[in-house]
């Protein structure tokens, strides 16, 4: 008999027990839809509807214009005017606005001349998130104006000094950035987690010692129990991608096929990543224990919440050993910016490189043997 | 010898070497070794009854000839292959029952049947054929489409039994196959057992029950990993001027059992 016929049998035996394990069936496609909604909900990193003050010493209709602009983005309220700086202080101070806008007496003279005119942001940095998100939206009205002052003025005006540019997601909306990580560390954590108990069950209820003493081959083994779960690993995506959109607006710029098809080798590395602490965990607990070890890092360390480029070099080395790090570009690059597999084949290529080498290591590492 | 069926495993003169021949076969874990020294040759076509009390080696003895514990020293062949050199051509040769119900309990009768069956490659008409066979011979016909899960300790032993011997190995290890099985279910059990034997298929066992000691073609007593006697049952029984198998037992376990308490 050759070494596949063994896999046919496998592949069904998983297959049917799946089916008849409805919970589990349930949880695989719940949990990623439930962190889904949590996580994209709760990991905002933009800042709305910050309080604001208005300390206007131009009383133009220039400046009032500009009030006007940046209470449009939508990140500032406009919850009062003050008269001095002292009262300005006092309402920060007190927390009754947490930024405040001053436009100088010179403004409107200032633009009226074609210089460039100069408008302070006050921010309460106690918060650097808020502050910084608070920042970015100050300059994006800025620039809001500039543009509407060039028009008015056929290019004359000197404007508004602004630098700031954000690509791919202009309303800096941390959803757009998050969900697409979300989906890789969703992934990663149930296909890890469900495949490192697979072979540890049957350890524990007796039902390996029985299985191993047959000519199964270990390659069928191992193969039986990865393939169900990249079936489940697109049903995943696909769920995470579809709320994505509806729930989060997440835009997908790229080719939806090229996004499923660079999903193959990263879902195979997960699960053969399970499979091989399976063959280290003899408790289904030790298993689920090794998962949670393997996801810290992938959270911390992939880019997922932080950027790799400002951790220090050895976090970075350790980032590079995880398949999630290279999948996330993918997703980013796939979902955000439209790229292809011209620009994505390095990471493609190093993800199935750690797909190809877990199952080798899990194969390896698996005995036929009781002991 | 000369009731063994001619063997389908082509190697050459296979079908006159006896089932099992092991020389100081030895497994230790750690300071305690489990089995120590075994030399015993099980002919095949025989029953063969592994007897001794708990812990005395037997299952372990049984895991090293199916190849799921290597041994510490010694040699072993089984279906005249090295348990060391060539466990996965035993596997093919052989059936094997664990001691603890070793199927899935959420799969159904006939998918446990229909899995192990594929296992040792049977496809097709002969893969149907071979499922309803075992399903008549072991009256699970009715109970095809329930979940092993949901039968009774004395049916789980029978599917087991059956899924262990679908595909007609020439050995099957047997590991205390009717612990906790009303009597009727371990009537009905043996009869199975000695139709094997009569077909030619070599059967080791192991069993507390005396009963069923007393209709192995020869037996071997180990004693705290020890082969300490081995025979037919009435050899047995002779040797030791006892009246019958338990009485047998018994002595040897206080014997053996005397010095380990003060040793200990």
């Amino acid at each position: 008999m050759s070494g596949l016929g063994t896999f046919w049998p496998m592949l069904r035996k998983e297959f049917t027990q799946m089916r008849r394990d409805r919970l589990t069936l349930g949880m695989m496609v719940g949990i990623p839809a439930l962190q889904l909604v949590l996580f994209g909900w709760a990991i905002q990193t933009e800042v709305r509807h910050l309080p604001t003050v208005v300390l206007d010493e131009s009383r133009s209709q220039e400046s009032r214009a500009f009030v006007a602009t940046m209470a449009n983005t939508g990140n500032f309220d406009i919850v009062g005017h003050v008269a001095s700086r002292a009262e300005l202080a006092e309402a920060i101070e007190g927390g009754r606005a947490h930024a405040a806008v001053v436009i100088p007496p010179q403004y409107a003279r200032d633009l009226a001349r074609g210089r460039q005119a100069q408008v302070q942001v006050v921010v309460d940095a106690a918060d650097p998130l808020a502050s910084s998100a608070a920042l970015s939206g100050a300059a994006l009205a800025g620039q809001a104006r500039t543009v509407e002052l060039l028009r008015g003025t056929a290019g004359r005006a000197g404007a508004i000094d602004v630098r700031l540019r954000p690509w791919y997601n202009p309303a800096l909306r941390s959803a757009v950035y998050v969900v697409p990580g979300i989906i890789g560390v969703l992934l990663s954590m149930t296909l890890v987690i469900i495949t490192s108990m697979s072979i540890v069950r049957e350890r524990e209820r007796g039902t390996l010692e029985q299985l191993v003493v047959t000519p199964v081959t270990k390659t069928s083994l191992m193969l039986g129990k990865l393939v169900p779960f990249v079936l489940v690993g697109y049903v995943q995506m696909t769920l995470i991608l579809l709320l994505g959109s509806g729930l989060f607006r997440v835009p997908l710029r790229g080719s939806l096929p090229l996004l499923y098809l660079e999903a193959l080798p990263f879902i195979v590395a997960s699960l053969a990543f399970g499979l091989l602490l399976s063959t280290l965990a003899r408790t289904q607990a030790q298993a689920i224990q090794l998962g949670f070890f393997y996801m810290m890092p992938n959270i911390l360390l992939s880019g997922f919440m932080f950027p790799r480029e400002a951790m220090p070099a050895p976090a970075q080395w350790l980032g590079a050993l995880l398949p999630l790090t290279y999948f996330l570009d993918i997703l980013r690059g796939v979902l955000l910016k439209g790229v292809g597999l011209g620009v994505l084949w390095p990471q493609t290529l190093v993800m199935v490189g750690f797909g190809v080498v877990f199952i080798l290591l899990s194969v390896r590492r698996f005995a036929k043997t009781v002991e | 010898m000369s009731a063994a069926p001619a063997p389908a495993t082509g190697a050459a003169g296979a079908a006159a070497d006896p089932a099992i021949v092991t020389r100081g076969l030895t497994k230790a874990f750690g300071a305690l070794v489990a089995v120590d020294d075994l030399t015993l040759t099980v002919p095949r076509g025989e029953i063969f009854g592994l007897l001794g009390p708990n812990g005395s080696g037997k299952t372990t003895t049984i895991r090293m000839l199916c190849g799921l514990l290597a041994p510490t020293s010694g040699d072993a062949t089984v279906v005249g292959f090295d348990v060391r050199t060539a466990p996965e051509r035993i596997r093919r040769r052989i059936g094997y029952m664990s001691q603890r119900f070793g199927l899935y309990d959420d799969l159904t009768v006939r998918e446990n049947l229909r899995f192990y069956a594929e296992l040792y490659g049977l496809r097709g008409a002969a893969l149907r054929d071979a499922v309803a066979a075992q399903l008549a011979a072991f009256d699970l016909a009715p109970r095809a489409p329930q979940l092993a899960g949901t039968l009774s300790g004395g049916w789980k032993q029978r599917l087991a039994l059956a899924c262990a011997t679908t595909h007609r190995p020439d050995l099957v290890f047997l590991d205390e196959p009717t612990a906790g099985v009303d009597p009727a279910s371990r009537r009905r059990f043996w009869a199975r057992i000695g139709d094997y034997a009569a077909a030619g298929m070599t059967v080791v066992v192991t069993t507390h029950y005396m009963d069923e000691a007393a209709r192995c073609t020869r037996l071997a007593f180990m004693s705290r990993g020890r082969l300490i006697a081995a025979g037919r049952p009435g050899e047995i029984t002779a040797h030791f001027g006892l009246p019958t198998l338990e009485d047998v037992f018994v002595a040897l376990q206080q014997r053996d059992e005397a010095p380990a308490e003060t040793g200990a």
